[in-house]
This record gives structure tokens, C-alpha cells and sequence, in this order.
């Protein structure tokens, strides 16, 4: 597969024929994903990695993931950027809650993914983000680079114009080509 | 004026006459009994002489046998520096007295030494559990600790 096919959003069979209402989703979504902003929210040296992407060199306000929210009732996406541990996980958990649908979560580097290097013999860490929240993209790394946050971000943008505005929910696109997957996925 | 590490070992052995000593270190490490240690301290601060006015730092070890404190204090007005180790055998109730009296900065270092190692800190202002839940059992940093439901063990 080429660079250019994650890029662009494949249009669903729904999109070639109902021509009112795909067209004004498109729109709403093409806006719904230039405008992801992230909350302020992180937990380890991912976080180090997740300002280094928002700095003046990487600069991820290029592509519509503008300004950090200090509140997670105006965040679209949190990034969890670090370890969950035990005593963590409630917080992130309550974080997750506040935030106001539709929401989003980018699970960044290995200790989010799994628990990386604390995987063995440690008592406190959780397996996981997505043992507490639902996860949308996974980002491996330890840390990620910024470049690697950036595909990440690019990837939720491309998942987000997917979605139906009616059910929020990405429509099955064309069964014959991924027999495998779900229904929603 | 600053003491070296022989004028120290001089003047502890004065203090607590059954005290024992590493020397060939960085620091000079004074062994004393946990009944001591808190009368020990208090002398050291307070003694013009010594003034160790600054405990830069406490540490909780297993040492299987026995559990250990070791206390390491500094002197800002002479630039000399001591460290004291204290140890119980007992494992079920481990008990030493707390020095928060004498330095306040210990107050958070002994919370966190009960919390890993259960070592009960006598006469501390407010022992509780810092970085585990308040529910949590057991101590995590003992030898000794077994967790089955959150440790996968790959040893």
C-alpha cells in the first residue's frame, strides 16, 4: 500500500448515491476532523514527545489539531501520553467521562499500548489504556516520535470522515472486500 | 568547621557507645538500635559542633532478615555528611520511632516507607498510604510481597 492511500478518505457506496445528505456530511466531517483538539493530559515521557509535536518545528496545528484544552469538556481527543497506573486509571477514567461526545482517544507509545516495559513484575501499572477506555488509534513507540503522533492524528482525521453524522458510527463500506471485519469497525 | 569522617566515628562512638561503623565509604555509616536512633539524631542536629541541620534523604531496604532505615544527613553550615542505618528484625509489626520532630522533611519520606516497606513510624503526624489506594494490601517492596492478581512474574 502507498502513503497516498491512508490519506485520502475512501468514498462508501453510500457517498456515491445519496448526493444531499453525503455531501453535507462531508463537510461537517472534513470540518469535524481539521478542528481535533486535544487535551491537556499526560503521564510520562510521551508527553515530553506530544509538546516536542506541538512545538514550532512539528507544529501538529497544521493539520487542525490546534490548542490544547485544559478541560475535557471542550477536548475532542485525549491522547494518552504515558503510564496508567493503578491509582491513575479512575482519574482517566472521570477525564474520559467529561469529555463531550463525540470524543476520541489516541493511545500513544508502548506503556499506553500495554504496558510496555512494565508489562512483568510490577504490582501498580495497568496492561493498557484500553483497559479503562475505548481506544481508537494505537500509536507504537517508546516514545513515539513526532512524526509517528502526526500519522497517528492523520489516521483518527481519516476515521472521522468515515463517520455517519446521523449514527456517529463509521458505515459498512463494501463487505465483499474486508469479508473479516465487523460490521462497525 | 568541617569534621572528617574519623573526628565523626570519635564523636558518635561518645553518643552511642555500642554503635558500629562502615568506614572506606564516601560517607561514614553508623549502625545503631532502632531505640537509639531518634536520640542520636536529635544530638546531631542540635550539637553546634555537628549542626547535621539537613536529612537529604531516607531509605527503606529488605534486606530479607531484617528491614533497614537509613537516614542520610548533611550539614549546610559545615559541609560534613553522615549516614545512620537502623534496622528491626520484626517483620509482622516493625516499629521505629519517627524523626518529623526533629526534621520536618521526613514527614513525607517515612509516609512513603510505610506505604512500600510497612514499617510503622511511631509519633509521625499522619501515617497513611501514599502512592498505593488506601485499600490496597500488603507492601509492595518487600521480598517477600506476592501479588498474583497484578504481578506477571518473569523471573
Amino acid at each position: 500500500m502507498k502513503e497516498s492511500d491512508f490519506n485520502v478518505a475512501p468514498k462508501s457506496d453510500r457517498q456515491k448515491t445519496n448526493i444531499i445528505l453525503t455531501t453535507v456530511e462531508e463537510l461537517v466531517n472534513w470540518g469535524r476532523s481539521n478542528s481535533v483538539w486535544p487535551l491537556t493530559f499526560a503521564t510520562s515521557c510521551c508527553g515530553i514527545e506530544m509538546m516536542a509535536t506541538g512545538a514550532a518545528r512539528h507544529d501538529f496545528a497544521r493539520f487542525g489539531v490546534e490548542v490544547y484544552r485544559a478541560s475535557p469538556r471542550q477536548a475532542d481527543v485525549i491522547v494518552i501520553a504515558g503510564t496508567i497506573v493503578h491509582k491513575m486509571a479512575p482519574v482517566l477514567k472521570r477525564l474520559y467521562d467529561q469529555m463531550a461526545e463525540p470524543k476520541y482517544v489516541i493511545a500513544m507509545g508502548a506503556c499506553a499500548i500495554s504496558g510496555g516495559p512494565f508489562f512483568y513484575n510490577t504490582y501498580s501499572v495497568i496492561r493498557g489504556a484500553d483497559q479503562v477506555i475505548p481506544v481508537d488509534v494505537y500509536i507504537p513507540g517508546c516514545p513515539p516520535r513526532p512524526e509517528a503522533l502526526l500519522y497517528g492524528i492523520m489516521q483518527l482525521q481519516r476515521k472521522i470522515k468515515l463517520e455517519s453524522i446521523k449514527t456517529g458510527l463509521i458505515p459498512e463500506d463494501n463487505p465483499e472486500e474486508y469479508p473479516d471485519s465487523p460490521k462497525v469497525y | 568547621m568541617k569534621m572528617d569522617n574519623e573526628q565523626l566515628k570519635e564523636l558518635v562512638t561518645g553518643l552511642v557507645p555500642d554503635a558500629t561503623f562502615e568506614e572506606n565509604k564516601q560517607f561514614l555509616m553508623v549502625t545503631v538500635s532502632p531505640d537509639k536512633l531518634h536520640e542520636l539524631l536529635k544530638s546531631l542536629k542540635e550539637r553546634p559542633d555537628t549542626s547535621f541541620d539537613y536529612l537529604f534523604c531516607i531509605t527503606g531496604v529488605d534486606i530479607q532478615e531484617k528491614l533497614q532505615v537509613v537516614y542520610h544527613l548533611e550539614s549546610t553550615i559545615h559541609g560534613h555528611q553522615v549516614v545512620v542505618k537502623t534496622a528491626t528484625t520484626n517483620r509482622e509489626k516493625p516499629e521505629m520511632s519517627s524523626v518529623v520532630d526533629i526534621f520536618r522533611g521526613a514527614e513525607l519520606h517515612e509516609n512513603e516507607i510505610f506505604d512500600l516497606f510497612g514499617i510503622v513510624f511511631k509519633g509521625h503526624p499522619n501515617l497513611r498510604r501514599m502512592f498505593m489506594p488506601e485499600d490496597w494490601n500488603g507492601h509492595p517492596l518487600r521480598k517477600d510481597y506476592v501479588d498474583e492478581v497484578n504481578i506477571i512474574d518473569l523471573s
